[in-house]
């Protein structure tokens, strides 16, 4: 994954609520096995609609609850393809936002007047290390898991760092693992 | 020292599997075709090998065609069968059982987990899938993930997971005739929204809860994603032990850890009630579940721009009652309603009447076992003979990857969990109800308050 710290640039609007994942990358794409490419499909169906813009900029304003629904990663994939680093929303489906991060997209959450303001502002700069979005006009302080953070400003592989907890996922394993079910045996 | 605090049901297994902080053990990972070749792509990449195939599970439910194609190397779609044959060479390769087409337990995998006795209370279980919390209906903690976790999973056995807050939603009272689970649910949905739960793991509780049968509380866990939950889950009792009883992986003795519930003095981050008995019959009229109203009501007058375009979507004029919205297509199958119980409840409906002139109704059991089953039973032969067609398992027109899509403009009564924009195909109308209500829906060729009919 690359190291993820500043994301600086002009904004994309999308003013909706409850964009769910399906929207976001239609079922048809599911069927690719690869894990690139899937910009061109963004938003498949909606882009077909009259008046639809939706620029590729490295910053998104999106609406309340975004990426609800499905878990499909293709979903982040798709945005990032796109050009997306970083997405602004009042909130962000659960599944969604985890799959943001793992891929190095970076979800921030401000609030509803603040998200105005960064799309109105056209541009802006989100600075992950101070936890700090700057625009034209304003600045506010967002939140984020440090676990996360520091992941994503290094880079970092969720495998590896996990794989570095060998003895301890091992020790579990031999002291206190439930003894069933295996699939193995049905 | 004070009193050790009074623990929940998700506080007992968060411990019981936390190795580190932040990072759980996963006792079930749940694998399908669609969310898992770029994981498997992705350890061959790292050189790295799948952890524990023996808590590993495999199926191929969301692409397969539900015609009765025998084997994977048949299906037609190029796409769907590269899929498929990919999900088989990565399990042969990493040593993952595996339940594909042609498999007599092949099904949706949140059908044949519990169906095969591995979903079991007190377990971990992860999936990429997000209704993956149907598993908590058993008293486990189940949760959907991305396929980056996926691979994560398979690897290292763990997940990275930041504990969710908890929530308790208690129903009071008892569900009135021909009212179920499903309408349970999407009452919840619509009173909370489709984030009302969010960041949260839902403990569903109260007289309600403990009088459905498992399918009932597993149509209940599954819809939690619908509310924005990380899960769902339900205190496991008498139902729960039985229904596990003489499956494949279940144990001949119930152990001791299954009985494991929220202690009485636990306190909940959030806590909602809800009267079950004012429940009716529930539809969706919108592009959310959350945009429900009971069978009885009225298409609402749009309170927000989400909701016009909605209205617009579905082309419905507010002030339309909801059994004169006229159909197209039925579909009864899906994780959330596609078990044996639910086959029942909807070839109960049926009672020797017909499908509607102009009306497609489509039954798809949640995996080749229910198939067999309801066949054993003659349930096919009800269906059939009501003008049904009978299919074989697999997710269909849930989600719509394999053929099974309604057209443009067409309206569909569906029991599944999804009314998104284009879900069902591309500007297909979804209206979300229970088997009962689509059964009957199919019949009358429009919604009909199963509590008015004659029968």
């Amino acid at each position: 994954m690359k190291a993820l710290k500043i994301v600086a640039g002009r904004v994309s609007v999308l003013d909706r609520d409850d964009v769910d994942t399906d929207q976001i990358i239609p079922k048809q794409f599911l069927k690719r096995i690869e894990r690139t490419g899937f910009g061109q499909f963004l938003f498949f169906d909606w882009a077909r609609e009259p008046g639809w813009e939706l620029a590729q900029n490295p910053i998104l304003v999106a609406g309340r609850n975004f990426g609800c629904g499905s878990s499909r990663e293709h979903a982040a994939w798709a945005l990032q393809d796109y050009g997306f680093e970083a997405i602004i929303a009042p909130s962000f489906a659960d599944i969604f936002r985890s799959n943001c991060t793992k891929i190095g997209i970076l979800p921030v959450v401000l609030d509803e007047a603040q998200c105005r303001a960064v799309a109105q502002a056209g541009e802006a700069e989100v600075d992950l290390d101070g936890q700090v979005v700057r625009w034209p006009g304003g600045a506010a302080r967002f939140e984020i898991d440090p676990d996360v953070k520091h992941r994503l400003i290094h880079g970092l592989d969720d495998i590896a760092l996990t794989l570095s907890h060998e003895d301890a996922i091992a020790a579990y394993e031999r002291d206190r693992e439930r003894r069933g079910p295996v699939t193995t045996a049905p | 020292m004070g009193a050790a605090h009074p623990k929940t049901l998700l506080d007992k297994i968060w411990e019981a599997h936390e190795i580190a902080p932040g990072l759980l053990y996963i006792d079930l990972h749940l694998v399908h075709e669609v969310t898992s070749p770029q994981a498997f792509e992705e350890l061959r990449l790292g050189g790295r090998r799948v952890r524990r195939p023996d808590r590993t599970l495999a199926t191929a439910d969301h692409n397969v065609p539900t015609d009765g194609t025998p084997l994977a190397k048949r299906i037609r779609d190029e796409l769907s069968r590269e899929q498929v044959e990919m999900l088989e060479r990565n399990c042969r390769e990493f040593g993952i059982p595996l339940y594909s087409l042609g498999s007599e337990h092949q099904g949706i995998v949140h059908v044949i987990g519990p169906e095969r006795g591995v979903t079991q209370p007190g377990m971990t279980i992860v999936c990429g899938d997000s209704h993956t919390a149907t598993h908590g209906a058993f008293g486990a903690l189940a949760f959907g993930v991305g396929t980056s976790e996926v691979a994560h999973v398979l690897a290292t056995q763990c997940l990275v997971q930041t504990k969710p807050r908890s929530m308790r939603i208690r129903y009071e009272g008892e569900l009135g005739f021909g009212v179920t689970a499903k309408d349970l649910i999407l009452a919840t949905i619509g009173k909370m929204g489709v984030a009302g739960a969010a960041g949260h793991v839902v403990e569903y509780a109260g007289r309600a809860i403990d009088a459905l049968s498992m399918e009932g509380r597993m149509t209940i866990c599954n819809m939690t994603i619908e509310g924005g939950g990380r899960a769902g889950m339900i205190a496991p009792d008498e139902t729960t032990f039985a229904w596990l009883d003489g499956r494949a992986a279940a144990p001949s003795v119930i152990p001791e850890e299954w009985s494991l519930r929220s202690e009485p003095d636990a306190r909940f981050d959030r806590e909602l009630v809800i009267d079950a008995h004012a429940v009716s019959p529930m539809v969706t009229w919108g592009t959310t579940p959350a945009m429900v109203v009971p069978v009885t009501a009225s298409v609402p007058q749009p309170k927000s721009s989400q909701e016009e375009r909605a209205l617009t979507y579905m082309d419905l004029e507010p002030g339309t009652p909801v059994q004169e919205i006229a159909l197209d297509r039925v579909f009864i199958g899906s994780c959330t309603n596609s078990r044996i119980g639910d086959l029942r409840a909807a070839a109960r409906m049926l009672d020797g009447r017909r499908v509607a002139d102009g009306v497609y109704a489509m039954v798809v059991p949640g995996s080749q076992s229910v198939k067999a089953q309801a066949e054993r039973e003659g349930l096919d032969e009800i269906f059939k003979r009501a003008g049904f067609d009978w299919r074989s398992a697999g997710c269909s027109m849930c989600l719509g990857m394999n053929p099974d899509v309604a057209s443009p403009g067409e309206r569909v009564a569906s029991t599944s969990n999804r009314n998104f924009e284009g879900r069902q195909g591309r500007g297909a109308r979804s209206h979300l109800v229970s088997p009962e209500m689509a059964a009957a829906a199919a019949i009358a060729g429009h919604f009909v308050d199963i509590r008015q009919r004659d029968t």
